[in-house]
């Protein structure tokens, strides 16, 4: 079994998981699900530099280095990743605190919502 | 004068009036007079260049890319237009001064005007068409803030909506022709378009851009079929009519055709078109004016009619018929003007607009009579007065006109449109000022003062001058008739005179005027006949168009938005993969170029538990507790991987990203129930598995085939790897491409992360200061907290621990450039030190030891890493460049000093900052919820039955 096919599988799983848990009707999991969704497209960002082992883009004697530019930006992906969270989860927070229900679905829009400016 | 200030100066003097609106009416409009005036006054200084027959041109690249520039043309078209608009523009700002009421906000009234009449003078000065169309655009909405001034007044709001949506709607279409007409063109620019006439018309994409852009014209100056907004939009104040309803906006369509004329014109579609749109809307207007009661709606179909006969003159596609246009336009412009004026002063004393209700006003308003009279009989056709000459050279040019192959149908519309004109003329004359005088006006009347009768007084002596001497007028006419025929036909080279000898338009128009005052007479009984006559009302159909597209995209949002989070996540995901296998069916995929990596026992392992954690979660993600410690494996064992694929720094930065993003789960879990119910049937697990499997195989093939595949191009790295050390003076190539090739990318990304922490922040504030603070102060938590708040050994720990956090969070730092480490990861072990104090020792006694607060800290850290990047100006290089130099201060080694370590120290306090805002914010709602926050640590907490209400909250010492 080749690292490729663990690394690829593995960021298959983090998507379907993500996209599986994002899905669901009640802000928490929605929330995991984003983060496990972050993960996966982080992985996938920095393997599109491709895989190598022990060569880390620190100058040195070596001659070979992995690509450091995927890892460049998802570094600060991550960083950004954490604030896109914390917002999120905020959003959630004042939802739930606001209305004493943390579903993620507005309900269907009622009549009331029809009444429109007739000015 | 530059034309770009002449154009700017209205929308700069737009600021002025509502500035000025407490200083007082006069001054209101004074000085919106006096910004006018320059504007005029710059214009005019343009004239002897115009007049020498050159074209004025100055311009300056806006988007070259997309061939949009701010490039202004002033001819002799552009010029008579511009005086028409700054002129009357003059007259109406007087004359507005006195008809607004000391209730109207006279500051708001005069930013309007100004910003539509910058627009305005905009458009007809533009040698770029996408220009032209951002004009073109700002003038429907200043109409449609005229129009609804009056905000109270439902007609009024109801009348801009409509003005909105028709123009808005023509808008859109013109924008569609005139891209095609540049495509075509292969430039946007007028001067280039207007040399291709051949090219354009022989273009297969003719037609199309003739009909969009004829749509927008049309539905602009109000031909048939739109017609009908024109006179709902008198619901504005009556300068706005008189200015952008008769005189000015709704000859932007007109001018548009103009413009284009030497490119569009002169085939059968556009004679086809125009022609018979004109004459329609020149007859429908005419006779709908006769039977209107309203002053001013009768003006508004009598504007609507004259706008019919000037397109179908410019759709006769002759110069004649051309040069009639623009001398229409012009004395259209000045009795109508007029005449909108003089209907604004009767509405104004009389207080009723309405025909039927006055009479007599001759006694009582002399001059206004004569004003309107004078005006009036101008638009009817009577001899030495201006409108008499363009009916006549128009009644000449519909004498030589076959439409359909029918010699007579163009002259015998173009005699009824007459004729019926003549008679609302008449009608208006005779019902409104003359007759005995009635003695139930709703208020007495009487002439105005001279500031409201002066600027229409003043375009009458207009209206006298040209049609008593027209040759006065005919130069000019025939300098712009010039500019309108560009090198597509010669200035015809007749002249303008009273008397042109007993040729068949002087016995049509005999015709026209002996019918409208037989019509007249029989005014009643065919007033009968028109009441009792069935006719589709515009407004009905109008607004039965508008309920249908309001209810069909009312439909299709509620299917497709409903409001329903998981709907769109849905929708994304089946979409993003159809469209992903779409290219992957339709694209070809090489042999793999590169050998898989054998994996040892010990990878597998790691993805065993990578997987075994990640299906953990999806299964009991019920658990929420549990679901976070699952999380947090996934976290550690991605940062893992990090660790193995050589990349140290992503993984020390996933490693403690992971610890701050449990921190704030667990503080939103305190708030959250703990436990997911069971909500989704059967069937709706199974299509989100199903949608699921599809993204994530999708996702696992894609990554699987390049992941043995070399890249198709060399990577930009290479030029990082070698330049890394030389240019950017550091080792760690990852860090110098953050802080030095990418500083800028990273300069914005901490400028994000600052923001979602203010915007944490801002939402904490909102939610403590809203009806959920009560909620919070009254919750009780849903298991018993532990005895001791702030156990001794953790409180001991973690303030031993937190000098030594701070000197690895300082080593990371500085080593950063050569090493793995840097600003970003420095900051986030310094958060993790800080956090882990208001974790054991509580939040009010850290509060107190802070000594700078968060936000400062975030905007120190942008402001630095800002400073940093402006100060490579100071040595003439692009912002953020960065330079570095090696000291050597004895006794220690020799060392680098990089302003990019500056740079990266305002990564540093951002990410500090943006990561303690947030998790303070977070902190600050779960203390204000329960027990007052203990000064001292290890204290035992009374309150930890939350059984008890009794319990005293307030002595927990």
């Amino acid at each position: 079994m080749g690292l490729e096919l663990l690394v690829a599988s593995a960021i298959g799983i983090l998507t379907a998981a993500g996209v599986y848990l994002t899905l669901r009707l009640r802000t928490f999991p929605v929330i995991l699900g984003i983060s496990l969704l972050t993960y996966a497209v982080n992985v996938f960002l920095f393997a599109s530099g491709r895989l190598s082992v022990g060569a880390p883009p620190i100058l040195t004697d070596a001659t070979v280095y992995t690509d450091p530019l995927p890892q460049a930006l998802v570094l600060t992906a991550i960083v950004i990743s954490f604030g896109m969270t914390a917002v999120v989860v905020m959003i959630a927070l004042g939802a739930y605190l606001g209305a004493n229900d943390d579903s993620i679905d507005d309900p269907i829009a009622t009549a009331d919502d029809q009444v429109e400016d007739q000015a | 004068m530059s034309l770009f200030l002449v154009v700017a100066l209205p929308f700069l003097g737009a600021l002025l009036p509502g500035l000025m609106n407490n200083a007082g009416r006069q001054a209101c409009a004074g000085v919106t007079f006096t910004v006018s005036l320059a504007a005029f006054i710059g214009l005019l200084t343009n004239l002897p260049a115009v007049l020498a027959g050159e074209v004025v041109m100055t311009g300056v690249n806006w988007l070259p890319s997309l061939g949009l520039n701010v490039n202004l043309m002033l001819d002799g078209l552009g010029f008579f237009f511009a005086l028409l608009i700054l002129g009357i523009g003059l007259l109406i700002i007087t004359y507005a001064r006195f008809y607004l009421s000391r209730d109207d906000n006279m500051g708001e009234f005069f930013t309007y005007l100004l910003l539509f009449q910058g627009a305005m003078v905009g458009i007809v000065l533009s040698d770029n068409i996408l220009l032209l169309l951002v004009f073109w655009e700002l003038t429907s909405l200043s109409s449609f803030l005229l129009i609804g001034y009056w905000k109270h007044l439902p007609a009024g709001r109801q009348g801009a909506r409509m003005a909105l949506a028709v123009t808005g709607m023509g808008g859109l279409a013109l924008i569609g022709g005139m891209l095609i007409l540049g495509n075509i063109a292969g430039s946007y620019d007028l001067s280039v378009i207007l040399q291709n006439r051949e090219l354009i018309q022989e273009s297969p994409l003719y037609l199309p851009a003739l009909l969009l852009i004829l749509l927008g014209c049309f539905t602009k100056s109000a031909q048939f079929p739109f017609h009908f907004w024109l006179p709902h939009a008198m619901a504005a104040p009556t300068p706005v009519s008189a200015y952008l309803h008769s005189a000015t906006m709704v000859k932007a369509g007109i001018f548009l055709m103009a413009r284009l004329w030497p490119v569009l014109s002169g085939t059968p579609e556009w004679f086809v078109i125009v022609t018979s749109a004109g004459l329609i809307t020149m007859v429908l207007g005419a006779v709908i004016a006769l039977f209107k009661h309203d002053l001013k709606a009768l003006l508004a179909f009598s504007t609507v009619s004259h706008l019919g006969l000037i397109t179908m003159l410019l759709g006769t596609g002759t110069a004649f018929g051309a040069m009639a246009a623009v001398f229409h336009i012009l004395n259209h412009a000045t009795f109508k003007a007029a005449l909108f004026m003089s209907a604004g002063i009767v509405d104004h004393e009389a207080h009723t607009r309405d025909i039927r209700r006055l009479g007599g006003l001759r006694h009582l308003m002399p001059i206004t009579f004569v004003i309107a009279t004078l005006a009036a009989l101008s638009m009817a056709g009577i001899p030495f007065l201006n409108g008499f000459l363009s009916k006549e050279m128009m009644l000449e040019e519909a004498n030589h006109t076959i439409l359909f192959d029918t010699p007579w149908l163009v002259p015998t519309l173009a005699v009824i449109g007459s004729l019926f004109s003549a008679a609302y003329c008449f009608r208006l004359i005779g019902h409104t000022f003359l007759g005995k005088v009635r003695d139930d006006y709703p208020a007495t009347p009487h002439d105005p003062g001279f500031g409201m009768w002066g600027p229409p007084a003043l375009l009458v002596v207009l209206v006298v001058m040209i049609g008593c001497a027209p040759f006065l007028a005919e130069p000019f006419v025939k300098l712009v008739t010039a500019a309108v025929l560009g090198e597509a036909a010669e200035v015809p080279k007749a002249y303008f005179k009273i008397w042109h000898g007993l040729v068949p338009a002087l016995y049509m128009s005999i015709a026209a005027v002996v019918g409208g005052l037989i019509v007249l007479t029989l005014f009643k009984p065919l007033l009968r006949v028109w009441d009792a006559a069935p006719r589709p009302e515009a407004k009905t159909i109008f607004e039965a168009i508008i309920a249908a597209s309001v209810s069909l995209s009312r439909g299709l949002i509620h299917g497709l938005h409903n409001g329903a989070f998981s709907r769109y996540a849905a929708i994304a995901a089946v979409t993003i993969t159809a469209a992903g296998y779409h290219a992957w069916s339709t694209g070809t995929i090489g042999a793999p170029t590169r050998s898989p990596q054998p994996a040892g026992a010990v990878e597998i392992a790691g993805w065993i538990m990578l997987v075994a954690a990640t299906c953990g979660l999806v299964f009991l993600h019920r658990n929420r507790l549990l679901s976070l410690i699952l999380i947090g494996i996934v976290g550690l064992m991605v940062s893992i991987g990090f660790v193995f694929f050589s990349a140290p720094d992503l993984a020390m930065t996933q490693i403690t990203v992971e610890v701050v993003t449990i921190i704030l789960l667990l503080l939103a879990l305190n708030f959250l129930p703990n436990r997911t119910p069971i909500q989704s049937s059967v069937l709706r697990r199974v299509r989100d598995v199903a949608v699921a499997l599809a993204a994530g195989g999708a996702t696992f093939v894609m990554a699987y085939y390049f992941l043995l595949r070399e890249a198709v191009t060399t990577p930009i790295s290479e030029f990082h790897l070698a330049n890394s050390y030389k240019g950017g003076g550091g080792t760690n190539v990852v860090n110098v491409i953050l802080v030095d090739f990418r500083g800028f990318d990273t300069f914005g990304e901490i400028i994000v992360l600052g923001i979602a922490a203010l915007l944490i922040y801002a939402l904490t504030e909102t939610l403590l200061n809203g009806p959920v603070r009560a909620r919070l102060l009254n919750r009780k938590p849903d298991q018993p907290r532990a005895g001791d708040m702030h156990p001794m050994m953790m409180v001991v720990l973690t303030r031993v621990i937190m000098p030594v956090v701070l000197l690895v969070g300082f080593y990371i730092f500085l080593r950063g450039h050569n090493e793995p480490g840097g600003g970003f990861i420095a900051g986030l072990i310094v958060s993790i030190g800080v956090v882990m104090q208001y974790m054991a020792s509580g939040f009010a006694w850290t509060s107190a030891r802070l000594r700078y607060p968060y936000h400062g800290i975030i905007g120190a850290g942008v402001l630095i890493a800002g400073l940093t990047g402006i100060g490579s100006w100071f040595v003439n290089k692009p912002f953020l460049t960065s330079d570095f130099t090696y000291v050597r201060i004895p006794p220690f080694e020799k060392f680098e000093l990089a302003t990019a370590a500056l740079f990266d120290l305002g990564v540093f306090l951002a990410v500090v900052g943006a990561v303690m805002l947030s998790l303070e914010s977070f902190s600050r709602l779960a203390r204000r919820a329960h027990v007052k926050d203990s000064e001292h640590p290890m204290d035992i907490d009374p309150s930890r039955d939350p059984a008890d209400p009794t319990s005293p909250k307030t002595e927990g010492v």
